[in-house]
């Protein structure tokens, strides 16, 4: 489970902004919306531990993380927090397999080769692990970010405009895929999206 | 697992990697093999003069009569008559004195008359039979022994001169009564006998010549001149010298050249000065390989350089992932480590395969070997310390870059 409380953040002295509170307990989902320029990425990135807010507190699950140090953010982030990206970013040097792998490892220390691969399986990417990131679909790409985020079994999954550049029938999937581990796995999930096919998809919704 | 991303990374933009790999082989195998030959050269140089503080022979270049004569590399100065020489080898202050008379060769191999004591000179032992007593008896080397498949009993006729194809001296053959063990040193690529074996063959040689009318010209032996006197004047080549008194190095050279058409050079003074001619080249040598070895350097940074900004979203990926600012820090070294080392290793590899080849033919043409497979510890490690500081310098930048990216700014921009 998340919980902000009156969390502001600014750039510069232009951009400021002041966040509603928001919560989301474990096995919901929270949709929040806006349209571009109300910080809907600067959000996420605050909950996820990758900005630092100017005041406020941000509470996952027992920790409020802003009084971590930033090795203890790391280290809180890899083990609790998996996120999914607008564009998905890999390590292209390595194969789809070695990419999930990655993230296990990273969290947790463990490489965890049978549950990576279970995930993939799951999300219907069995015949692709061996290949490079880049040799795949965008939608196998976004799904295989989605495997990352997953791997380690996250308290909290956040997601950036998980589906903006896939098609409908990806972002069916995709949003399918976001739904489901949050129900199984005791965890919460946030999205940040102006997408509206998200918005019919999901009823907890928070506008900025 | 860090290291396995650094590996794959490497492998995965071949080119960039290729390039910085040549650059850095080439450059540690020059200076490896620098090290190898500059060590090997001056231990094996150093080794011949061991026990000889003078050389006398025929006026001339000096670094010319010590390569002639200690090396047994050049063409000597000259001959020089035996009378006036054996003044000179029986003086108080000489402690020993060995004589070298040169004439013929066998198979390219030198035929040196000498005496037994410049077998003991050289610690050389017999691997079978015994030195020389008779004329025309020889002692043969330990690689001549190998190389020309010659045995206790074997005979053979010698060429004239330094050169194989010389005319061969038809009417005595040399024959073969001892065989030396292998000692590393000059010695082992000398056929050796008695100085009145060289003295006997060209003494009828001339005669031969006389008759026949012919005036050869031979810069090994002046014997044209005399060959108009019945009697013929004794000749040796050189002596060798170990002095009792140490004062005679310095007064003899003057008192010798001034006094008589001999002269007498201390070999370790020539050896040093020809070092010393090596030295500029290969100061030169390693200045280009240390040049190399920054373009190598340059040649990492760049590389790592221009590939961060394709792979700061995977950085920023491992570290939503939850890796260390440490951890990315510690990839972008371990990638440039892993190239100079492997570089370091390719260079060493590199470098005694050339040492392998030039060995065979310095063997062929100069009688030198040197070991391909011999670690000058203490330079070489200096080398990898050098090749390990350059992987760091070069990926310093770039580490740091990798190290304080922030995170938040670089998906934002994405």
């Amino acid at each position: 489970m998340i919980r902000t409380k009156k969390l502001t953040f600014s750039y510069n002295a232009e951009t400021q902004f002041d966040f509603p509170d928001i919560s989301c307990e474990n096995r919901e989902s929270l949709l929040i919306t806006g349209g571009s320029g109300k910080g809907k990425t600067t959000l996420l990135h605050l909950l996820g531990g990758l900005l630092r807010p100017q005041s406020g507190e941000i509470v996952i699950g027992e920790t409020e993380i802003g009084k971590l140090s930033g090795r203890q953010l790391d280290k809180f982030r890899g083990k609790n927090i998996g996120i999914v990206l607008q564009e998905s970013h890999f390590v292209e040097a390595l194969s789809v397999l070695d990419n999930v792998m990655l993230a296990s490892w990273l969290a947790s220390g463990k490489r965890n080769e049978k549950k990576a691969r279970g995930i993939l399986e799951e999300l219907q990417l069995g015949a692709q692990v061996h290949k490079h990131p880049s040799q795949l679909s965008i939608g196998q790409q976004q799904r295989v970010s989605i495997a990352r985020a997953l791997v380690h079994d996250p308290k909290l999954l956040l997601a950036d405009e998980p589906t903006s550049s896939l098609d409908d029938e990806n972002a069916l999937i995709v949003a399918n895929l976001l739904d489901k581990p949050p129900q199984e796995h005791d965890a919460a999930l946030v999205i940040v999206t102006h997408d509206q096919r998200l918005k019919q998809k999901f009823q907890n919704q928070v506008s900025l | 697992m860090i290291a396995k991303i650094a590996l794959k990374n490497i492998a995965y933009r071949p080119l960039n990697t290729i390039l910085s790999l040549i650059l850095l082989t080439a450059s540690v195998a020059i200076i490896s093999l620098l090290i190898l030959l500059q060590e090997q050269f001056e231990r094996k140089f150093s080794a011949d003069i061991e026990g000889v503080d003078l050389v006398m022979g025929a006026k001339g270049s000096p670094l010319q009569l010590v390569l002639s004569s200690v090396y047994q590399m050049d063409s000597p100065t000259g001959n020089i008559d035996v009378d006036s020489a054996s003044v000179w080898m029986k003086n108080p202050f000489v402690k020993s004195a060995i004589p070298l008379a040169f004439g013929d060769n066998y198979s390219g191999y030198r035929i040196v008359g000498t005496t037994a004591e410049y077998i003991s000179k050289y610690q050389a032992t017999f691997a079978q039979g015994k030195a020389f007593s008779e004329n025309f008896e020889v002692v043969v080397g330990s690689n001549i022994a190998s190389n020309l498949s010659l045995k206790i009993g074997s005979t053979f006729h010698g060429s004239h001169g330094d050169a194989e194809e010389g005319e061969v001296h038809e009417d005595h053959q040399y024959k073969v009564v001892g065989i030396l063990n292998p000692t590393g040193n000059v010695i082992d690529n000398l056929i050796l006998c008695n100085i009145g074996s060289v003295w006997a063959m060209h003494e009828e040689h001339d005669h031969e010549e006389h008759a026949e009318a012919e005036h050869h010209h031979d810069e090994n032996c002046d014997h044209e001149h005399e060959s108009e006197e019945h009697h013929h004047k004794k000749e040796i080549t050189a002596v060798l010298f170990k002095m009792k008194n140490k004062m005679a190095l310095v007064t003899w050279p003057r008192l010798i050249s001034q006094n008589t058409d001999m002269m007498v050079v201390s070999p370790a003074v020539e050896v040093n000065r020809l070092f010393t001619l090596f030295g500029i080249g290969v100061t030169a040598l390693q200045y280009l390989a240390y040049g190399i070895m920054l373009i190598s350097g340059i040649s990492i940074f760049i590389a790592l350089y221009n590939t961060l900004k394709e792979r700061k979203y995977e950085f920023a990926l491992m570290r939503i992932s939850g890796a260390g600012r440490f951890q990315m820090l510690s990839l972008v070294l371990l990638e440039s480590l892993m190239l100079t080392i492997s570089g370091f290793i390719f260079g060493l590899i590199l470098s005694r395969a050339a040492l392998w080849f030039i060995s065979g033919a310095a063997a062929d043409e100069y009688k030198i070997s040197f070991d391909p497979f011999e670690f000058v510890w203490e330079k070489e490690g200096l080398l990898l310390l050098l090749t390990i500081f350059t992987g760091i310098i070069a990926a310093l930048v770039p580490a740091i870059k990798a190290y304080r990216l922030n995170i938040s700014k670089t998906l934002a921009n994405a």
